[in-house]
């Protein structure tokens, strides 16, 4: 039997274990244990996924046995299942880390009974976005993930929180809205909503209508991805959740999004109508973003902004639709799900040990807590871009292909990338400086938990741990940078190719009408074309 | 393809008077209007169904072009219990805003007024540093940042 058919399963274990969690409310340590096992076996299966899809290609999985063009199917291909796995990763290590955390405070933040279902199923929501081959299923798969986030956002149903989960369930539903609209709009001018059918007849549509469908669409997915029109719900409502929740949002949240726009612009878009303005809107992401993290003084708040100025460089890969772009686009997504996620959790570990997240109130932490300080520092490096490391790599990459394609447009994004990662050190020095620093007395107004040190505990070990692993995963994406450039490579090509996708559903024989077009005018759009494969090798150089 | 003139001046409705209402700043008023746009987009999944047909009942006498499509249909179930659940869930959290508050309003974001009122000044980063004239150079620039920096 091929591992691939067994797919499904990776939004079925996570359903499963939440309705054994929720069964078990009870019992904390066996809905601990359950969540963890169920998280943990996951992963496995999806690894398994990664190294299928690598040795045999791509597979698809149809459900209930309705034949492809009607029934939903699931698709595993390099994209998909590379981001399977990272985004497993990242849940199992914040889900220790809220375990932990739950321990150490008695759960009165979290509470478990509910914590732990909801966070499994908000695993399940995001594995089936990652899987689907149906328009419709995506939508189902966001709206599991939405849900369970409306939940955790407002765990506890303080006054803040419940304040920022309303500007969040609101938007959520429009832009869930205007998918559906979308979906019911592309319904009705082709008649299927398979995405690898939809590939071949969205090609045979009026070509005003293809426009006004493409933008329904990347609208809709670009409130999800908080691209920046479209991103003022983010630094709003992410800031007030409880820790580890931030974290888990931060890193796959708006990646689930930005995993449709990257679907939609190669699979069921492709070539080159819209990428003009997605070049002007990532660089509009990027500056005004990072702008935005500069003038907040609460940590929490600076990296929701740092979130949202970093999803200006993906959609930056993404504009180009040259294979190097794109390479690099999935390489600085999986970069960027670790490094935001850790410096979410050790935020959480800065307000534990310095009894706040506000710059104002924090000082000396270098000294009181040297470890903390080299977990902070990590990321923060990574981040801002910093060779070494993965994130100065991603960046790298992009700035290469937007080089090898040469049009102003392009020359200028480069020259915004490059002055959004020296804002983004200049952003997280100030964190450094301030909260790590200087003397405690420098604090405006100082924590007295910084000067009474004595009545503080060590900080939890199973917070500590699933932190430092990030933190080691995320150097790990730097060492192993050639692998995975070349993994990026592959699922680039894979997805500007089309045929593996569109004939793993529709079978061997299907026709693929649509090819001929989009492949006649991207070499056209992109004199990179012939240059490009020599990028991800020379990034890959770099990394060693 | 006809379409059903009706459902689409309904639909039309719908949409205009759910987005005025999400424009409202009460909550009570935001949640009728994400009612009204989901069942406006309900009713427009439905018109891309086509005509009005016999249910899809396999029949081996029946000519398949009489059937209705049965995928909008199924499409308009799973979205109405996705937007039920929605629904209940912010009728909880306007309920727990009013036991909060007493109000039915949505409330301004306090860090982020406070961060918009911060003057461009930094004390820490802009205030002016005097030479160093002194033999002490620790006091005289203390001193001076007393008398210079504004809180």
């Amino acid at each position: 039997m091929n591992i691939a058919s067994l797919a499904p399963l990776a939004v079925v274990l996570p359903i499963l274990g939440a309705a054994l969690t929720f069964a078990l409310n009870r019992n904390p340590l066996a809905q601990r244990v359950v969540s963890i096992g169920m998280l943990s076996l996951t992963l496995l299966l999806e690894c398994l996924l990664l190294a299928s899809v690598w040795t045999t290609g791509t597979a698809s999985v149809t459900l209930g046995g309705w034949q492809p063009p009607w029934g939903v199917v699931m698709v595993v291909d390099q994209f998909s299942s590379f981001m399977l796995v990272v985004s497993s990763v990242i849940s199992l290590a914040v889900l220790i880390y809220a375990t932990g955390q739950g321990m150490a405070d008695g759960d009165r933040e979290a509470p478990v009974s509910i914590f732990h279902p909801t966070y499994l199923i908000l695993v399940a929501g995001v594995s089936n976005a990652f899987l689907t081959g149906d328009l419709f299923n995506l939508y189902v798969g966001f709206e599991i993930l939405l849900t369970a986030s409306y939940v955790l956002m407002t765990l506890g149903g303080t006054g803040p929180r419940i304040r920022a989960g309303v500007t969040y369930v609101v938007v959520s539903v429009v832009s869930s809205v205007l998918f559906l609209i979308a979906i019911a709009m592309i319904y009705g001018a082709t008649g299927t909503i398979t995405m690898a059918d939809l590939a071949i007849k969205l090609a045979e549509l009026d070509p005003g209508t293809r426009n006004l469908l493409h933008v329904m669409l990347l609208v809709a997915f670009g409130i999800k991805a908080a691209v920046f029109p479209l991103s003022f719900w983010l630094p709003d409502s992410y800031p007030t959740a409880p820790a580890p929740v931030t974290a888990v949002f931060a890193g796959l949240l708006t990646k689930v999004g930005v995993y449709a726009m990257v679907r939609t612009e190669t699979l069921l878009f492709p070539g080159d109508t819209l990428n003009t303005p997605l070049m002007v809107v990532a660089l509009l992401t990027m500056l005004v973003g990072i702008l935005g993290a500069i003038a907040q003084s609460d940590i929490k708040r600076l990296l929701s902004f740092t979130l949202v100025s970093h999803i200006g460089y993906m959609v930056f890969g993404l504009a180009m639709s040259s294979i190097a772009g794109l390479a690099a686009a999935v390489f600085y997504v999986a970069h960027h799900i670790t490094v935001q996620t850790s410096l979410f959790l050790v935020t959480g570990l800065i307000e534990r040990r310095g009894g706040s997240s506000s710059m104002d109130r924090l000082g000396g932490l270098a000294k009181l807590s040297p470890l903390l300080a080299l977990l902070f520092f990590i990321p923060a490096m990574n981040l801002a871009g910093i060779p070494p490391f993965s994130g100065f790599l991603g960046k790298l990459g992009l700035m290469q292909a937007g080089i090898a394609l040469g049009t102003p447009l392009a020359i200028t994004l480069v020259v915004g990338g490059v002055v959004t990662s020296l804002l983004t050190l200049l952003a997280v020095a100030r964190v450094w400086n301030r909260a790590f620093w200087r003397k405690p007395e420098d604090a405006e107004y100082p924590d007295p938990v910084l000067k009474d040190t004595a009545g503080v505990g060590l900080l939890p070990r199973t917070m500590v741990g699933p932190t430092a692993a990030l933190v080691v995963f995320g150097v790990a994406l730097t060492v192993f940078a050639g692998p995975l450039f070349q993994l990026a490579g592959n699922s680039a090509e894979q997805m500007l190719d089309r045929t593996a996708y569109i004939r793993s559903v529709l079978g061997e024989h299907a026709p693929i009408p649509g090819i001929a077009a989009p492949h006649g005018d991207t070499p056209a759009g992109s004199p990179a074309g012939g240059a490009s494969p020599g990028t991800p090798a020379s990034a890959q150089g770099g990394g060693k | 393809m006809s379409v059903n003139l009706t459902l689409l001046i309904v639909m039309g409705l719908l949409y205009a008077c759910g987005i005025y209402l999400i424009l409202e700043r009460s909550l009570t008023r935001v949640l009728l209007g994400l009612m009204l746009l989901a069942n406006a987009t309900n009713l427009l999944i439905l018109s891309t169904g086509g005509y009005a047909g016999l249910a899809p009942l396999f029949n081996k006498s029946t000519d398949p072009r009489d059937y209705n499509d049965p995928l909008p249909q199924a499409l308009i179930l799973t979205s109405i219990v996705i937007s039920f659940a929605v629904t209940a869930f912010m009728l909880g959290i306007i309920y727990r805003t009013w036991a909060l508050a007493r109000q039915d309003d949505i409330q301004d974001d306090a860090e982020d007024r406070r961060v918009a009122k911060t003057p461009s000044f930094d004390a820490e980063d802009d205030s002016v540093v005097p030479e160093e004239t002194s033999e002490f150079p620790d006091t005289a620039v203390t001193e001076a940042a007393k008398e210079g920096g504004p809180e």
